[in-house]
């Protein structure tokens, strides 16, 4: 890693220029005023070994060197950080109904969540030697991203457990950030729903939405344990008053928070587009096949994770596709895995598991969508 | 009213306004010159002249039978004091004629031709070539091989290039603002040359001053031309991309503009081609935009070829203290100075000093995928990826996503949020696969 660090073509800062320029007489250094030369024997001026000056500051009158680099010589304003902490910025709306909702709960997990994402990272810093990453913002979006993912009532050795797994095995194993495959956060909660199916959907129905009832379960739940008798509305959907993980109950909090993205051009606006789109498609067609047995398409937008997943898991930049062809065929891929698992699957919800698979075709996709580029021919047919 | 301009591309903060407004001055004439022999693509000169010979301003001092070449003058009266390698701005040493001012200036002109709409074709694009004139936007490729182009292709369009997409640079803007009759000239002449009836001057809309200039006299003098208002986009003043946004034209890969018809020629070469036949005066000065906030006083100046950037910095009150990168040209494509000897050449449109204030280090992270270059990329590449395969040295794979399709325009970098040195990889790429191409060619011998 450390090799591109470096541009490559630049050279070296401690190359002597004055030493490939022997025609001193002509090379006058640009001062004004003639100073004592620099020039002198190293052996000779006997300074006890005083790093020399490098003639090329004499070239202007400070004492600065200038760089010497290949173009371009400016920047624009945008730096990978950034990119994490408008996307932390951007889930702040579904964090605050979340605490509103769930309390203190909510809080706990999410701080847990977060503290042991650092807290990973950093180990996984000092143990490969690849120099402190904990202040990019990518470990703490995916803390924060796990904690959205869980139910409310998860014990907090699990939420760390899962923190853990996220950033070491879903990233670190890879060789860190951009080297992932699948999305951490997610890779992590399936880790959880793996090793703990029954305590990862216990649900806890938010403080007001029941007064006694402790638990309760999710609206997709509800619905395909009673064969679509039992439907939320989509108010109640809308506002969060459902029982749910932790960041997915409130579409419209989740939802300012993702136009937002899309805005700031945090998140290609395809991904979810396409991801969404499809999901209201497949499952409006099977809707209007039959209306009794399968639930309407606003109700499979606006229920489970689809909405948190669509602007804030899908998007994640480092396993999404980078061409726009990919990036369609990776929303359509999520739309119709997610349908098949809700509708067919043996769980109520696949938000989780259609994005991780479409994750692991992103290689392929970026590979199988490259674009034409500007003015390429039709390719000439092979001898 | 929506203006016309290319596909992806990006608009960098474009910082003219340091010498947007400064009318161009004449440097006064240096005292010594230093003049590389090759200023141009294609066939090196040879120096004609000897230690200790007398020139004259304009007096051929270099030249070459070749034909993709141009002929280089001196740009002072006096006494050739040496021969030899010289820093070259573009950050090598290179064979150098350096010449001191002595006496009177003297000047030997070009050919005279009385009336060029009557003179042969073939002896105005003599005339170009012993003016040693060049594409002075940049990429110095000799204009009398431009305007002389093979029988079978048909020219039906001349594009003239005002659009200046590069940041800091406002040489060509105050040009077409101060000399605009002689910029129309060299277009009438050159689509004269050519036989072109459709001339368009693309300008970007960010010199609306250079705008209206030129729409004023084209209309006044009667030209045929039309003006062309183009969006602020980078970098549209690359062929390729001003061909896609004045005529919707794609020129197809590893071809060249004249294969769809068109002609591009820009606008300080129009200036260069009125003085050479109808003044008879060769390529010997140019303007140069000297500018940044690393210098006092940013000017447009009119300087001869030859002339010391130190020359420069100091009619424009010296580089402040704390400048932090020097370059020649823009910041997107310019290249870093390392000693302010070299001198200006035919290809230098602006050197531009810089503070830190502008120019800032960064620290590179990891590619996170984000595709903002392949979003910004106006060739549709892929430089991500084309990086990557250029530093694990995949020739197959750079060739298959087209590598040489890469006009180094410098977005990808510019944009890229981890500060990936993306085109700087893509140089390296396109180097290694030239070599392992030569290669294979030879083992194949």
């Amino acid at each position: 890693m450390t090799d591109i660090k470096k541009a490559p073509e630049a050279p070296k800062k401690d190359e002597n220029v004055e030493a490939v320029a022997p025609e001193k007489d002509i090379k006058k250094p640009i001062e004004d005023k003639p100073k004592p030369p620099v020039r002198k024997n190293p052996s000779a001026d006997g300074d006890g070994g005083k790093p020399k000056p490098d003639p090329r500051r004499k070239l202007f009158k400070s004492e600065r060197m200038t760089i010497v680099a290949p173009a371009p010589h400016n920047k624009g304003k945008g730096s990978v950080p950034k990119v994490m902490y408008a996307v932390i910025a951007a889930l702040m709306p579904a964090v605050i109904v979340s605490l509103f909702l769930f309390g203190t709960k909510a809080m706990i997990t999410i701080l847990v969540a977060i503290f042991f994402a650092m807290l990973a990272e950093y180990v996984c810093n000092k143990v490969m030697k690849t120099g402190l990453t904990i202040d990019d913002g990518s470990a703490i979006l995916t803390g924060l991203l796990l904690a959205m993912t869980l139910p409310p009532s998860f014990p907090i050795w699990g939420t760390a457990l899962g923190a853990v797994v996220a950033i070491v095995f879903g990233k670190q194993v890879f060789g860190g950030l951009g080297a992932n495959i699948f999305n951490p956060a997610l890779l992590g909660r399936a880790f959880l729903q793996a090793s703990f199916p029954v305590k990862i959907t216990t649900w806890t129905l938010p403080a007001f939405a029941a007064t006694d009832a402790v638990t309760g379960a999710t609206p997709l739940g509800t619905f395909f344990s009673t064969d679509g008798a039992t439907v939320a509305s989509i108010k109640s959907l809308l506002f969060g008053n459902i029982g749910g993980c932790i960041g997915e109950t409130s579409a419209i909090a989740l939802l300012v928070g993702g136009l937002f993205l899309l805005v700031i051009k945090a998140a290609d606006w395809r991904i979810p587009l396409s991801y969404i789109g499809t999901v209201v498609v497949f499952s409006g067609i099977l809707w209007l096949a039959d209306p009794v047995k399968y639930p309407d398409p606003l109700f499979m937008v606006f229920s489970g994770g689809l909405i948190l997943g669509a602007f804030f898991m899908a998007t994640d930049m480092v396993t999404s596709p980078v061409t726009p062809a990919g990036t369609w065929i990776y929303g359509i891929g999520m739309g119709i895995v997610l349908v098949i698992i809700r509708v067919w699957g043996g769980l109520p919800e696949g938000v989780m598991y259609s994005i991780l698979f479409m994750n692991g075709l992103v290689p392929l996709l970026n590979r199988w969508t490259r674009p034409k580029y500007f003015g390429e021919m039709p390719a000439e047919p092979k001898k | 009213m929506k203006l016309s301009t290319f596909k992806k591309g990006l608009h960098p903060e474009d910082y003219k306004y340091f010498s947007q407004d400064k009318a161009i001055e004449t440097l006064p004439l240096p005292d010594d010159v230093y003049i590389p022999l090759q200023q141009h693509i294609g066939a090196p000169c040879e120096a004609l002249v000897q230690k200790g010979d007398k020139v004259k301003t304009g007096q051929v001092i270099a030249n070459t039978g070749a034909y993709v070449s141009a002929p280089v003058h001196s740009s002072i009266t006096g006494v050739v004091k040496d021969i030899q390698k010289y820093y070259h701005p573009l950050g090598m040493r290179a064979t150098m004629i350096h010449i001191q001012r002595e006496g009177e200036e003297e000047w030997e002109l070009l050919e005279k031709i009385d009336d060029w709409k009557w003179a042969p074709k073939e002896k105005l694009i003599e005339v170009i070539r012993d003016a040693g004139i060049v594409g002075l936007g940049g990429a110095t490729f000799p204009t009398h091989v431009k305007l002389n182009p093979p029988e079978d292709k048909a020219i039906d369009s001349f594009i003239l290039n005002g659009v200046e997409c590069e940041p800091y640079l406002t040489a060509d803007d105050r040009l077409m603002i101060e000399e605009a009759d002689k910029i129309l000239l060299g277009m009438a002449i050159m689509m004269h040359i050519l036989d072109v009836k459709k001339g368009y001057i693309g300008i970007e809309n960010n010199k609306p001053k250079a705008i209206s200039m030129m729409q004023k006299r084209v209309v006044e003098l009667g030209y045929p031309f039309q003006v062309v208002p183009l969006k602020v986009k980078y970098p549209q003043g690359a062929e390729k991309m001003l061909i896609y946004s004045v005529l919707k034209k794609k020129v197809p890969y590893s071809k060249l503009p004249m294969d769809v018809g068109v002609v591009v020629n820009n606008v300080a070469t129009a200036y260069a081609v009125a003085e050479a036949i109808v003044e008879s005066k060769p390529l010997v000065q140019r303007v140069i935009t000297v500018t940044g906030d690393g210098v006092t006083e940013p000017k447009n100046l009119m300087a001869r070829l030859g002339t010391p950037f130190k020359n420069l910095f100091e009619a424009c009150g010296n580089v402040k203290d704390d400048v932090h990168r020097i370059f020649m040209g823009g910041p997107m494509m310019g290249m870093t100075q390392y000693h302010l000897e070299s001198p200006v050449v035919k290809g230098s449109s602006g050197i531009v000093a810089v503070t830190e204030n502008l120019v800032e280090e960064v620290t590179t992270f990891p590619c996170i995928r984000c595709g903002a270059c392949v979003r910004t990329c106006p060739m549709n590449l892929m430089p991500l990826r084309l990086s990557k395969f250029a530093q694990e040295k995949h020739m197959d794979n750079l060739n298959e996503f087209g590598v040489m399709n890469c006009i180094e325009c410098g977005s990808c970098a510019y944009v890229c949020p981890a500060n990936i040195p993306l085109v700087q990889w893509i140089k390296v790429g396109k180097l290694r696969l030239r070599e392992s191409n030569a290669k294979k060619a030879k083992e194949k011998e």
